[in-house]
């Protein structure tokens, strides 16, 4: 931790009821945010990642809900604020951006109707101020003609334009904390790269924190202060970034770096990680990795392994940590 | 925008004149007129009659005299009730106006509300209540439910007029006439309404569904927006534009009148020139209305477009 925690998750429980069963989409995930800290959540599609920071938001969809945790925001529980508070928060202290920018925008708005709204709404601003806020945001945002651009319609502009307005939404209000749904999936490399940039001369500018969700382990290298990798709605490994890399612990942390492509490595394909990801609606008591994993003992079958501390904020859920006398 | 306009323009007009041509040569294919249905004429009387309104002529000549008296303001001279037609519709038609008017209002209102309401709480109780009364008053016949609320407030509660526009034998002028009509209106408008209210209230209650589940919504809430602004500002929006389409359709239906209805309540309207022109093969009134209910349809669907491009930024492109 670099200071103390801006946000503080709890054994965080959200379940969705389907027709197929409960589905534990977040599943006792606890962890820490500080000031001015980069936290990226990583894991493969389905894991639970987005549904974690939708939960800290409250803006689960309605067949899911959140079951247990608690979810502290500069000291105060969000899961037991009233609406009205929760709604002063978001867009104000906690500011959000999301995968798709092409369909995160209202279509029969323009971009300047759009991003005056939390301008108005938190800073209370006059129309007329808010918009000139805006422009100034859109400048800042590296977007030429703002004038123009703010009386243009999200169907006008390109993608990775649209997801410069919505980080300029989401910063508008100076917000303490970013949380970043993957916000580079939808893009093209080149404008991945610039919005990467983007947040990052953010963070220096406005001091906030960032939790960024993404699935790319480039992404987390660039970016990262701190890692969560998640996987079946479960942290299976957490720690600063750099150990991350240099000294993975869980199989499937290991997994996953051997997977990603090095420049200048030539090899005949990519390794990948065998099996999928197990359904969520029917877990077992095992280990969730365990069909997966090569390391497999029998007590990886019997229960599902906890997150204990291996070495200075490093924790990893694997029995291969633990002593003889567990296994 | 504007060339859009004045291409959907140009289109309508071409439309318009298809649609007299076809109006036209229906009516004069179909066998037998007004003079041919009564029987008591002689064949030489009926021969001067067809020669007089100039059915002895060619089709084509016909349509041509007909469409040139059209664009006179002429729409024909109506045999069973010998008037001209504009001056035949024009007595009847206003009648059933302000009721579809007021019926439309109400519809729409209703319809919108009761839409909005049973989508955001989708699944709960008040949409199951206000999904089985709107089926409920769907599904009744007209007739049916007419006749049970003329019993019940005409007859034994006598609150309301069984039928009619005025009452018998009145000559109230002024204000106390404009309450009098009012009180008439009262049952056919609420039939009405209770009739069209149901599909309407579901167009909106699917389109609000599939509009609060799109990203931009969550967009909306993640901006810390109050929860009405979102539905009423963002939501809505996006969810009546495919109905504008609907509110199109409805601009002839609030001139066509509502044969049921009227023939129960005694209403004056338009709905029973209609039907009796049809019995007695009243062909120029018959062909005036269709035209002018087509000129509506196509009017209504031109207005359509247009509002379609003023409220939806993505079509005005192209």
């Amino acid at each position: 931790m670099l200071s103390e925690a801006l946000l503080e998750v709890k054994n965080l429980e959200t379940n969705f009821y389907t027709e197929e069963g409960v589905v534990k989409a977040v599943n006792n995930v606890s962890f820490s945010i500080g000031e001015q800290e980069t936290v990226c959540i990583v894991g493969e599609s389905g894991c639970g990642k987005s549904i974690t920071s939708l939960s800290i938001m409250q803006l689960i969809p309605e067949s899911g809900k959140i079951e247990n945790g608690e979810v502290n925001f500069a000291g105060r529980n969000l899961l037991e604020m009233s609406k009205k508070e929760i709604n002063r928060l978001r867009g104000n202290d906690i500011g959000m951006i999301f995968q798709e920018p092409m369909t995160s925008l209202n279509p029969v708005y323009t971009i300047g109707q759009q991003m005056i709204e939390p301008l108005q709404e938190h800073l209370l601003l006059s129309r007329k101020d808010a918009y000139k806020k805006a422009q100034e945001l859109i400048t800042l945002l590296g977007i030429p003609n703002s004038e123009k651009i703010i009386n243009m319609y999200p169907h006008e502009l390109s993608g990775g334009m649209l997801q410069r307005i919505m980080i300029g939404i989401a910063i508008s209000c100076n917000p303490r904390l970013i949380i970043a749904d993957e916000p580079t999936t939808a893009l093209d490399v080149t404008i991945q790269a610039q919005i990467l940039d983007i947040l990052r001369d953010i963070k220096k500018e406005l001091n906030t924190s960032i939790l960024l969700i993404t699935h790319d382990l480039g992404v987390v290298a660039e970016m990262a202060d701190y890692v969560i990798v998640m996987y079946a709605g479960k942290i299976v490994e957490r720690g600063p970034v750099m150990e991350m890399y240099t000294n993975p612990q869980h199989p499937y942390t290991k997994g996953l770096l051997k997977a990603k492509p090095l420049i200048g490595e030539r090899k005949e394909s990519l390794f990948t990680i065998a099996g999928q990801v197990p359904n969520l609606a029917e877990l077992s008591d095992s280990c969730y990795f365990a069909d997966r994993c090569e390391h497999r003992m029998d007590i990886c079958l019997k229960k599902h392994p906890e997150l204990k501390e291996t070495s200075a904020n490093h924790s990893v859920s694997c029995y291969l940590y633990e002593g003889e006398a567990v296994r | 925008m504007k060339q859009y306009v004045l291409q959907r323009f140009i289109q309508m007009i071409i439309i318009l004149f298809g649609t007299s041509f076809i109006i036209f040569f229906l009516f004069a294919m179909l066998p037998g007129d007004y003079i041919d249905s009564n029987l008591s004429l002689t064949p030489e009387r009926a021969q001067e009659l067809k020669a007089l309104y100039g059915l002895d002529q060619p089709m084509l000549q016909r349509y041509f005299t007909w469409l040139g008296n059209v664009f006179q303001g002429n729409l024909g001279y109506s045999l069973k009730h010998q008037e001209s037609v504009t001056s035949l519709l024009n007595k009847y038609v206003w009648n059933s106006f302000i009721v579809a008017l007021l019926a439309l209002f109400l519809t729409w209102t209703i319809a919108l509300l009761t839409g909005v309401l049973s989508a955001i709480k989708q699944y709960s109780l008040l949409d199951g209540i206000v999904t089985f009364f709107v089926f409920a008053a769907m599904s009744f016949p007209s007739f049916f439910i007419s006749l049970l609320f003329i019993k019940w407030f005409g007859v034994d509660l006598k609150i309301l007029p069984v039928g009619g526009m005025i009452d018998t034998g009145s000559n109230s002028t002024g204000f106390a006439y404009i309450l009098e009509v009012g009180k008439h209106m009262i049952l056919p408008v609420t039939i009405l309404t209770l009739l069209s209210i149901g599909s309407l209230t579901r167009y909106f209650r699917t389109g609000m569904l599939e509009v609060i589940r799109q990203d931009y919504i969550r967009t909306a809430r993640a901006k810390g927006l109050k929860e009405s602004v979102v539905i009423f500002k963002h939501a809505l929006k996006n969810a009546i534009l495919p109905v504008i389409t609907l509110l199109a359709f409805e601009l002839p239906g609030l001139f066509s009148g509502a044969i049921i209805m009227e023939q129960i309540f005694n209403w004056p309207g338009v709905g029973r020139i209609q039907l009796e022109s049809v019995s007695f093969r009243d062909y120029p009134v018959l062909m005036a209305f269709t035209l002018f209910l087509s000129c509506l349809t196509i009017i209504g669907n031109f207005l359509a477009d247009v509002t379609y491009a003023a409220v939806d930024p993505r079509i005005r492109l192209k």
